[in-house]
C-alpha cells in the first residue's frame, strides 16, 4: 500500500505584520502575520530548502526517487525546467526523472496522484511566492513557502501515512487568474465563487467516502485549504464533515501559501497525529480534491528535523513594508552606481554543477585539507589531483570573522559578509542571509542555505549562503545522492 | 636557484607625473603624453632616445598600441603589463629587467589610469564569465576583515582600533596636504576621520584610498650611465615580487592579520638590498594604504614593528613626517590618489625627490636630510588580504 514515507516543510524566516500593510495604506493589512520569502529566495530555493529539511528527517531510511515532480505556480523560470534546480542541488543522480508541473495551485494534486498511483518512489515539492496589489487580500492573506512529501510503499520505506484513495471534481469557471508577466493575480467578486466551489465539494467529497468506503465518523482530523477563503469556511460543511475536528490552517501565522498549502497544513497534521488516524484532505483549486491518508505506527519513530511549528515560532516579524514591498519589486529603488552585474555564465556553470548546486567541494586525499571551491593542487602539501568530492552542504560552520558590507549592492542592506570554517575542516567566505546585523559575533554557528544571490539579464544566480544555525543535532547521513551504479 | 636581484645596475634618471583627481577635462592620452613629456625634460632626452616602454594600466587601454597611438612612437617596442593595483610596479620592474639584461639602453617605465569617466562608484572592473559562486565582497568589506581579526589576536580593542586607524588616515591627509600633486590636500580633523559614515565594518569613508585619474612615468638607464643624465640619479637596489597559493578564503590557518605575500617579497627585497635592519637603514616608505587597516598591517609585515605592536608605534607617531621612520610622505593612496596603473611610479617619484631632497619643504624628510639616509621603499599589493600579489622595491641615492 502506497503513502507518505517522508515529509519536510519550509517556512521562510520573515513575517510581515498585517498591521504594518494598514498602517502604511490606510487600509488592507488585518490581524495576524504572513510568511515572507526573502529577498534573496524564491520558489524553487524554497523548494530546496523542503526537500533538505525533509532528507534531514528520513535519513538514511529514504529511498532514492525514481523522479522529481516541482509544483508552482510561480516558477522562477519558463521554458527551462526549474526542477532541475532542485535535482542539482540534491546531488540526485541524471538517471532520476525531474519536471515541472504548474501554472495554477491545482497542479500540485496532479503530481500528487501520479505518485500515489504509481510504483516508484516518487518526490514531490511544491513552492509558491504568494504576491498581491498592494492592499489586496491576496497581499495580507497569503504567504510563502514549501513543502516536499516521498510518495513510496511499505516496500521502500515505512509508511508514516497510507493513501486509502480520494475523488475529484472539476469545473471551469472565472475565480482567479493572472496572465504570464503579471506579479499579481485578479478575482472574481467572492460569492459568485463560493456558488461555484461548494457543490463541488460536495460531489467531490461524496464520491470519495463512497471510493474509500468510509463515514464522516471515520474522520478523526480534516485538512481544507484553498485560495477562496470564502468558500473554504463552507467547505467541511458541504463535504459533510462540518462537525469533525479541523485543522490549523496557519492562515493568521503565515499565510495561505497556495500550491504547498494543503501539504503544509497536513504535515504540521502528521507532526502531531497519533498512529491510526484517518485525515481528510480536502483541496478548492479549480474544482475539489478529496483524499484520504491513515497515519501508522511508523510515524511514532518519525521525527521531524526541522518541524514547521518551530519554523513559524522562530519567524522575524520585524520586516518593514516598503522592505516587503522592494523585496517583492513593487517598489523600483534607485540602485547603487555600480555596473550592471554580469550573470553567470552556462558553461562554467554546467562544469561546476555539484560545487554550485551542491555545495561539494574537494578533498585532499593525501592531507586531508576540504577546499571550497574544489580545486585540484592541494592548499597543504600541494599534491596535485588527490582531490575526492566532499558535501559540504550539511555540515555546520563557525564565524571565523565577518565585516558588515555597507558598500555591497543587495535589496536588504547592509550585507553582512562572513568567512566561515566548517566543522572538520574547510574554509569559505560568503554572504550570511536571515540575519541580524547587530547579533554576528565571531563564534557564531552556522548553516548553509540553497538561496537566488540575484538575477542579472534574465538569469538567476542560484548559490549558497551561510545562515545562522537552526539545528544543532548533528544531520542524518542521506543516501540520496550516491551514484547508481 | 636564487633571486639574485640587479641591486645598483640600473638608475632612475628621470620621472614625470600628473597631478591625481578627477580630471574631467582630460583623456588617458592626456595624461599619458604629460607624464611622459615631464619624465623625458626630466632625464634631459628626448622621446626618440627611449629605445623601449613598459606600460601599465589595469583596464585604460588594452595592448601597446594604448601608448604607442598616445605618444606617436617611432616603431618601438611597448609591453603592456597588468598585476593588479602593483601594475605601475610592474611595468617598472620590467623596464629595470630589460635595462640591466643589456638589451636597451634607455627604457621607460609609464602607468595610467583613468577611473572617473565610467560614472561608477569605486573601481569597476570586468571579471570573466563564471559560474557565479565567486564571494561579493566589496573591496573595503574585505579589507575591514584585517582589524577585527588584529584587534582581537593582540587585544587592541574596537575603540582603540579606531583611533588607530583614524592616526593613519589623519597622518595620510597631513602629508597630502603638503603635496601639490595630490587629490586631496586638506589636513582633515581626527574626529571628522572618525565619525565619518560607514563603508564597511569599521571603516569609514576616510579609511578609503582615493578613486583618481592620474599617470606617472621613470627613465631607467644602466647605472654606469646614469651621471651622464643626471647629478643625482636614485638606483635600483631590489625589486622584489611575491604572488601565493591565494590561500587565505580557504585556508582557515589564515587569520587576517598578516599578507603572507608581503613578508615573503620584503624577505626578498631585504636580501636583494642587504638591508638588515629595515628601521634603522630606511629612510621613507611608500606603502599600499588602499584601507587604514592595510597600513597597520603592513608596518609588521615589513618589518618596520613587531608583531602586535604596529599599533603602538603608529599611535606615537614613529611613522609621521617627522617620525623615525616617514611612511607615505606624499599622503598615500589615501591622499593622493590611486589611479592603479600609476600609483607605483607615483610611489616612486616620492622617493626621487625626497631621496634627492627635492621634496616641497614642508614635506621634505628629516632621516635623508639630517640623518643622511639614503634608501626608499615603495610596496605595492593588489588582491585581498589572503590572496594578493605583493611588489616591494628599495632604491637608494647612493651606489654601494
Amino acid at each position: 500500500m502506497r503513502g507518505i514515507i517522508g515529509y519536510g516543510a519550509y517556512v521562510p524566516f520573515y513575517r510581515l505584520q498585517r498591521s504594518a500593510i494598514t498602517a502604511a495604506l490606510g487600509s488592507g493589512g488585518g490581524r495576524g502575520t504572513r510568511a515572507v520569502a526573502s529577498y534573496d529566495e524564491d520558489a524553487t530555493s524554497m523548494a530546496v530548502e523542503a526537500c533538505r529539511n525533509m532528507i534531514r528527517s528520513g535519513g538514511s531510511s529514504l529511498p532514492k526517487p525514481a523522479s522529481v515532480s516541482f509544483a508552482t505556480s510561480t516558477p522562477p523560470y519558463l521554458d527551462k525546467t526549474n526542477a532541475t534546480v532542485i535535482h542539482a542541488a540534491l546531488g540526485l543522480p541524471s538517471s532520476v526523472f525531474a519536471a515541472d508541473v504548474g501554472g495554477a495551485p491545482r497542479s500540485v494534486n496532479a503530481a500528487l496522484r501520479f505518485a500515489l498511483e504509481g510504483s516508484s518512489p516518487a518526490m514531490i515539492v511544491a513552492s509558491d511566492v504568494r504576491t498581491g496589489r498592494p492592499g489586496s487580500a491576496d497581499e495580507s492573506m497569503s504567504g510563502d513557502g514549501a513543502v516536499a512529501w516521498m510518495i513510496g510503499s511499505d516496500r521502500d520505506a515505512p509508511v508514516l501515512a497510507h493513501w486509502l484513495g480520494g475523488a475529484s471534481a472539476t469545473s471551469e469557471f472565472l475565480d482567479r487568474w493572472r496572465l504570464p508577466g503579471w506579479n499579481y493575480s485578479r478575482v472574481w467578486e467572492e460569492r459568485f465563487g463560493e456558488h461555484a466551489y461548494l457543490p463541488l465539494v460536495a460531489e467531490a467529497a461524496t464520491a470519495a467516502f463512497k471510493q474509500c468506503e468510509l463515514g464522516s465518523d471515520d474522520v478523526d482530523l480534516v485538512v481544507v485549504t484553498g485560495l477562496h477563503a470564502r468558500a473554504v469556511r463552507g467547505a467541511a460543511r458541504s463535504a459533510g464533515v462540518g462537525s469533525a475536528k479541523i485543522a490549523n490552517d496557519m492562515t493568521m501565522t503565515i499565510g495561505n501559501t497556495g500550491t504547498p498549502h494543503a501539504g503544509l497544513v497536513l504535515t504540521s497534521a502528521l507532526d502531531e497525529a497519533e498512529p491510526n488516524q484517518t485525515i481528510m484532505v480536502i483541496h478548492l483549486a479549480d474544482g475539489c480534491d478529496v483524499g484520504f491518508y491513515r497515519t501508522t505506527e511508523a510515524l511514532t519513530n518519525f521525527v521531524s528535523a526541522e518541524p514547521i511549528s518551530a519554523q513559524i515560532e522562530r519567524g522575524n516579524d520585524t520586516l518593514d513594508y516598503n522592505k516587503f514591498l522592494t523585496w517583492r519589486g513593487f517598489l523600483d529603488r534607485e540602485p547603487p552606481r555600480r555596473p550592471d552585474p554580469t550573470p553567470p555564465a552556462a558553461p562554467p556553470s554546467q562544469r561546476n554543477q555539484a560545487w554550485k548546486y551542491g555545495f561539494v567541494g574537494s578533498r585532499d586525499r593525501s592531507s586531508g585539507a576540504i577546499h571550497l571551491p574544489p580545486h585540484r593542487v592541494s592548499v597543504k602539501g600541494g599534491a596535485v589531483d588527490e582531490m575526492e568530492p566532499i558535501p559540504m552542504a550539511e555540515v555546520k560552520a563557525s564565524v571565523a570573522t565577518f565585516t558588515i558590507d555597507r558598500l555591497a549592492y543587495t535589496l536588504s542592506p547592509p550585507a553582512i559578509a562572513v568567512v566561515i570554517d566548517f566543522d572538520g575542516g574547510g574554509r569559505f567566505s560568503c554572504q550570511l542571509t536571515d540575519a541580524d546585523p547587530e547579533s554576528v559575533a565571531i563564534g557564531n554557528r552556522v548553516q548553509m542555505t540553497f538561496r537566488r544571490m540575484r538575477t542579472d539579464n534574465g538569469v538567476h544566480n542560484y548559490f549558497w549562503k551561510a545562515k545562522p544555525a537552526t539545528i544543532e543535532e548533528p544531520a542524518s547521513a542521506s543516501n540520496l545522492a550516491e551514484e547508481e551504479k | 636557484m636564487a633571486s639574485r636581484g640587479i641591486k645598483d645596475q640600473v638608475a632612475i634618471v628621470g620621472m614625470g607625473c600628473t597631478n591625481f583627481g578627477e580630471h574631467w577635462d582630460k583623456s588617458v592620452e592626456d595624461m599619458l603624453v604629460e607624464a611622459s613629456q615631464e619624465a623625458y625634460a626630466s632625464a634631459g632626452i628626448e622621446q626618440d632616445d627611449v629605445d623601449a616602454f613598459w606600460f601599465g594600466t589595469l583596464g585604460s587601454g588594452v595592448s601597446g598600441l594604448t601608448l604607442s597611438r598616445a605618444l606617436k612612437l617611432d616603431y618601438k617596442p611597448v609591453t603592456r603589463v597588468e598585476n593588479m593595483c602593483a601594475t605601475g610596479s610592474e611595468a617598472f620592474r620590467n623596464a629595470c629587467y630589460a635595462v640591466a639584461s643589456g638589451a636597451y639602453d634607455v627604457a621607460c617605465a609609464i602607468g595610467v589610469e583613468k577611473l572617473k569617466d565610467n560614472g561608477m562608484s569605486g573601481l569597476v572592473s570586468t571579471p570573466l564569465p563564471d559560474d557565479g559562486t565567486r564571494p561579493e565582497m566589496t573591496a573595503p568589506a574585505t579589507f575591514s576583515l584585517l582589524a577585527p581579526a588584529y584587534g582581537n589576536k593582540y587585544g587592541v580593542k574596537e575603540d582603540e582600533m579606531k583611533d588607530v586607524l583614524t592616526r593613519i588616515a589623519w597622518k595620510n591627509h597631513y602629508n597630502g596636504a603638503r603635496n601639490p600633486r595630490a587629490q586631496f590636500q586638506k589636513e582633515v580633523p581626527k574626529d571628522k576621520i572618525r565619525n565619518a559614515p560607514l563603508i564597511a565594518g569599521q571603516l569609514g569613508i576616510f579609511d578609503c584610498s582615493g578613486v583618481s585619474d592620474g599617470s606617472a612615468a621613470a627613465i631607467i638607464v644602466r647605472a654606469e650611465d646614469a651621471l651622464k643624465y643626471t647629478d643625482k640619479p636614485i638606483y635600483v637596489k631590489a625589486l622584489a615580487f611575491a604572488a601565493g597559493p591565494a590561500a587565505g578564503p580557504i585556508d582557515s590557518d589564515y587569520d587576517y592579520t598578516t599578507f603572507h605575500e608581503v613578508a615573503a617579497c620584503a624577505a626578498d627585497a631585504y636580501s636583494q638590498a642587504g638591508v638588515d635592519n629595515p628601521m634603522a637603514e630606511i629612510a621613507m616608505a611608500e606603502v599600499h594604504d588602499c584601507f587604514t587597516p592595510t597600513e597597520l598591517v603592513l608596518m609588521e609585515d615589513l618589518g618596520f614593528a613587531e608583531r602586535g605592536l604596529g599599533w603602538k608605534e603608529v599611535m606615537a607617531g614613529t611613522y609621521d613626517l617627522d617620525g623615525e621612520l616617514p611612511v607615505n610622505p606624499d599622503g598615500g593612496l589615501k591622499s593622493f590618489g590611486h589611479p592603479i596603473g600609476a600609483s607605483g611610479l607615483r610611489m616612486l617619484l616620492e622617493c626621487w625627490l625626497q631621496l634627492r631632497q627635492e621634496a616641497p619643504e614642508d614635506r621634505q624628510i628629516k632621516s635623508v636630510t639630517e640623518e643622511g639616509k639614503t634608501l626608499g621603499m615603495t610596496h605595492n599589493l593588489g588582491g585581498a588580504p589572503g590572496e594578493c600579489v605583493s611588489f616591494i622595491s628599495i632604491v637608494g641615492s647612493e651606489l654601494g
